[in-house]
């Protein structure tokens, strides 16, 4: 059962759509599994800072995977990078007052999708990325390859 | 005070379940409160239920062109899948090893053929066509000398395909082997034969025919050997121990008579409106598909996947229209595993998770349909617009 504040983000989603020059895109998940998020950030400066001054998201998923992305965006719209990244999956459980155990795996995804967005502004514009999400960005494409592996498999099983 | 505004509810998911019939319900009160006997107990209250439970009996016998000792009422379609499977293993096991069933079975009959691959038996399981008919040719090569019971239901529950029965019968009586079939979804929608076709071994629940839960019969052909899976104080001629649930059966027994008789009337009108939202979605959604037979098929189902979408998200998005159908898409799922049967007709894991089944029955009305293809097209137009995927990118 889903609570009503996910039905509402799932029914009325924030931030919806794509940005045009976007600074930077995460995408992720996979279609065999039926959920892919795609993020999209847009990067101010102030001063020092780098300010995330405008969120898109487009989903293809479930409705937890709708709420999440969409709840993701609300929370980080205006937020330094540093503050972004330190969302986790808990904070967003807990905006969307719960979500069943089975769908917890949607939260992750949608703080993976902000993730790869980030690391995708860093690596363009050639600043640093902290390790912390080279490692994220590292566990993202390799979970990422398992699971196309495991499709091929299931493929070439289908073909025998 | 705000009165409060009553959200329109369709139930459009009368393959999951159904909602037992007035008819049904007035018929099954008196024996809760005046004739509550147990038909096991000879005096008089006890063949008052008696009286009631062979009366019910016959109805069934009637339906299906056998005898009534054929018949041995369950709790659920699942324990009379269970109890055909491993009551059949159990009783020909010294003759053969082997089992045989469907790539499409429900969960209760794979399941079962599962924990007897895990108890000494071989199972293999039969591959079906694109439309989730079983492949004869295959079947028949399938059965060896070891093969003791050959298990595919009579139509298929998510496709709603229905299966070449008549010719399956055939092929296992040629090669002397038992055939058992599900028929939870067909059952008081088309008539079903003993006399012509050769099923050994038959399940049918109420629940599915506007009858109560918890009620449910297995048919077991005279000579078949079938060890019971409850022992106990004997009832049902000592196949089936448990005291007999006589408000339950004579409610399933009033169901199945009130669908044999309005069944020709039914049939034309549920095959209409099914044909006329298949129609007009193939029509009016691009990029919408049917999965199952488009012929063959029950009366009542509908099964539609559409590209770019997910199907929970669509079903959610039906539901607050007031909508209530089903899906079959990984995310849905308690184990989030895709559905077997859609794998199992080749349909790409990937490309179908916008899949989603619509099912009909008695209480559907035209203007209900109606309502449905005028909120669906702008269902999925939503969903379409929040997915990162369209046409471009889809078989990438």
């Amino acid at each position: 059962m889903y609570t009503e504040k996910v039905l509402e983000y799932f029914h009325k989603p924030k931030n919806l759509g794509k940005i045009k020059n976007a600074d930077g895109v995460g995408k992720v998940g996979n279609l065999a599994c039926g959920d892919m998020m795609y993020l999209y950030i847009k990067i101010k400066k102030d001063g020092e800072k780098d300010i995330i001054s405008d969120i898109k998201f487009q989903t293809f998923g479930c409705v937890a995977a709708i709420a999440t992305s969409s709840a993701i965006t609300e929370m980080v719209k205006g937020k330094t990078i540093e503050e972004a990244l330190e969302i986790s999956k808990s904070d967003i459980i807990e905006s969307l007052e719960g979500l069943p155990p089975i769908k917890i795996h949607c939260s992750v995804l949608a703080t993976e999708a902000l993730a790869e967005a980030i690391y995708d502004y860093l690596l363009d514009n050639k600043k640093p990325i902290p390790k912390s999400l080279e490692e994220k960005h590292n566990t993202i494409v390799k979970s990422n390859e398992m699971l196309a592996e495991r499709y091929e498999e299931w493929i070439e099983n289908q073909e025998e | 005070m705000k009165k409060q505004k009553t959200k329109k509810r369709i139930y459009m998911d009368y393959a999951a379940t159904t909602p037992v019939d007035p008819r049904v319900v007035k018929t099954m009160i008196p024996y809760f409160t005046e004739k509550f006997g147990n038909p096991a107990s000879i005096h008089s209250a006890g063949t008052e239920a008696y009286k009631a439970l062979e009366k019910a009996r016959g109805i069934f016998a009637d339906y299906l062109s056998c005898d009534r000792n054929e018949i041995f009422f369950t709790s659920s379609a699942t324990e009379s899948n269970n109890w055909a499977l491993k009551g059949v293993a159990s009783a020909y096991k010294n003759k053969g090893k082997k089992i045989i069933v469907s790539s499409v079975e429900h969960d209760c009959v794979l399941n079962s053929a599962k924990w007897l691959s895990q108890n000494g038996f071989e199972v293999e399981h039969a591959p079906v066509d694109e439309f989730g008919a079983v492949d004869l040719e295959k079947l028949e090569k399938m059965i060896t000398k070891d093969t003791i019971l050959v298990s595919i239901m009579h139509s298929n529950n998510e496709v709603g395909t229905l299966q070449p029965v008549e010719e399956i019968g055939k092929i296992c009586k040629s090669k002397g082997v038992l055939f058992h079939t599900d028929a939870a979804q067909s059952f008081g929608k088309m008539p079903i034969n003993m006399k012509k076709t050769n099923i050994d071994l038959l399940t049918a629940s109420s629940h599915k025919i506007y009858g109560p839960k918890g009620v449910a019969l297995l048919y077991v052909r005279r000579g078949v050997l079938i060890d019971p899976l409850l022992h106990g104080g004997g009832h049902e001629r000592g196949k089936r121990s448990s005291t007999v649930n006589v408000a339950g059966i004579v409610g399933f027994a009033k169901a199945l008579e009130i669908c044999v008789n309005e069944m020709y009337d039914e049939k034309l009108r549920l095959t209409k409106l099914r044909d006329k939202i298949i129609k007009y979605i193939l029509k009016n959604i691009s990029n919408s598909h049917l999965n199952g037979h488009p012929k063959d098929r029950l009366i009542n189902n509908v099964n539609m996947r559409f590209d770019f979408i997910e199907g929970e998200a669509l079903m959610m998005e039906l539901d607050s229209k007031g909508i209530e159908v089903s899906t079959v898409s990984a995310c849905a799922s308690s184990t989030l595993q895709f559905s077997h049967v859609l794998l199992a007709c080749g349909i790409e894991e990937k490309y179908a998770q916008g899949t989603i089944r619509i099912s009909l029955g008695r209480f559907t009305k035209e203007k209900d349909v109606n309502y449905l293809l005028e909120v669906l097209p702008e269902a999925v137009k939503k969903m379409r617009k929040i997915s990162p995927l369209n046409i471009e990118n889809w078989r990438m």
